[in-house]
């Protein structure tokens, strides 16, 4: 049987979901989304620029080839939230959505409060929510019974790059919720990416590391690799973790 | 008659439509949705929606994000 991640009832092939900003350009975005091998891939919302007939992000990710995911990236209310969510599905997406909703311009730290209020309400009006949210189990369950259809925590900062800080707590959302648990956010490197999968994560999310990387193109490619394997990994069950050495060769048979 | 749009006011010709302000913006219709005073107008009213004096209107699209 194939191995497939499923959201919102939408059946995929790659556990690795990418992001669109902060490219230098749109070739080499491009290049990059090819090499991540990814199906999903994230996009903001805003105003449209009137000023000049500048190139539109759609005019180079074909929304046949991708499933766009818009996210309510920027907001800080759950009214700016759910407005834009609306909007998005206004202007031609589907229902699927990253919902995030920001308490702290710092760290960009969700307000989860402010996130479940909107994931309710967004759940209500049909959409298929995939919530930002902390490394936090209690929280994680409380969207799930919310109604989203996946749980994204964070594994450190968003564009940080310091890996999952707490491989723990997202053990323990593993096993707390039963919809996919996406690592969202703080992937630095390929190993990162796999330790999320390893650790028994659906997928992971990820735009800095990619776009902000030497090599944006060779760097998505190494993040589909580690998410393969991670997931390889995962799936093969590691052996246990031991203090002290076990020999590999055979005891038997020595003669010296 | 002035409108404002994405933040700036905007003079628009009496008797435009959202239809008409998209086109002369030269902005396709099927990437983007609009807000008029907050509230969404659907694509297949933009023929329909008569502007009026003061109008605040949103207009947006999707950009590259993560």
């Amino acid at each position: 049987m194939a191995d497939t991640l499923t959201l919102g009832g939408r059946t995929f092939r790659s556990r690795l979901l990418v992001g669109t900003g902060k490219y230098p350009d749109y070739p080499t975005m491009v290049r990059a989304l090819e090499a991540s091998g990814a199906e999903i891939v994230t996009v903001a919302v805003r105003r449209v620029n009137l000023d000049r007939a500048k190139e539109s992000l759609l005019d180079h990710v074909d929304p046949k080839r991708y499933t766009l995911l818009p996210n309510t990236a920027g907001c800080y209310t759950e009214e700016d939230a759910v407005r834009t969510c609306l909007l998005a599905r206004e202007a031609g997406m589907a229902d699927m959505v990253k919902l995030e909703v920001i308490g702290d311009e710092k760290t960009l730290f969700p307000d989860t409060p402010a996130l479940l209020s909107a994931a309710k309400r967004l759940v209500k009006e049909g959409f298929v929510v995939l919530p930002y949210t902390n490394d936090d189990p209690i929280m994680a369950k409380r969207l799930e019974d919310a109604g989203c259809a996946a749980v994204m925590p964070l594994a450190a900062p968003i564009g940080s790059g310091l890996g999952i800080r707490n491989p723990y707590n997202i053990r323990i959302i593993l096993e707390t919720v039963k919809v996919p648990v996406i690592v969202d956010a703080g992937v630095g490197s390929a190993s990162d990416a796999a330790v999320a999968l390893e650790l028994g994560c659906d997928g992971v999310l990820m735009n800095t590391a990619i776009a902000g990387a030497k090599n944006p193109v060779l760097m998505a490619e190494a993040m589909r690799d580690a998410v393969a394997a991670g997931r390889k990994s995962f799936l093969a069950g590691r052996i246990p973790r031991k203090l002290y050495a076990t020999a590999s060769s055979p005891l038997d048979g020595t003669f010296f | 008659m002035e409108i404002v749009v994405n933040g700036d006011p905007r003079g628009v010709a009496p008797g435009s439509t959202v239809a008409s302000l998209l086109r002369e913006l030269s902005l396709p219709a099927t990437r983007v949705a609009v807000e008029r005073n907050r509230e969404i107008v659907r694509k297949s009213e933009y023929d329909a929606v008569a502007l009026s004096t003061g109008d605040r209107i949103e207009i947006v699209t999707f950009v590259g994000g993560g």
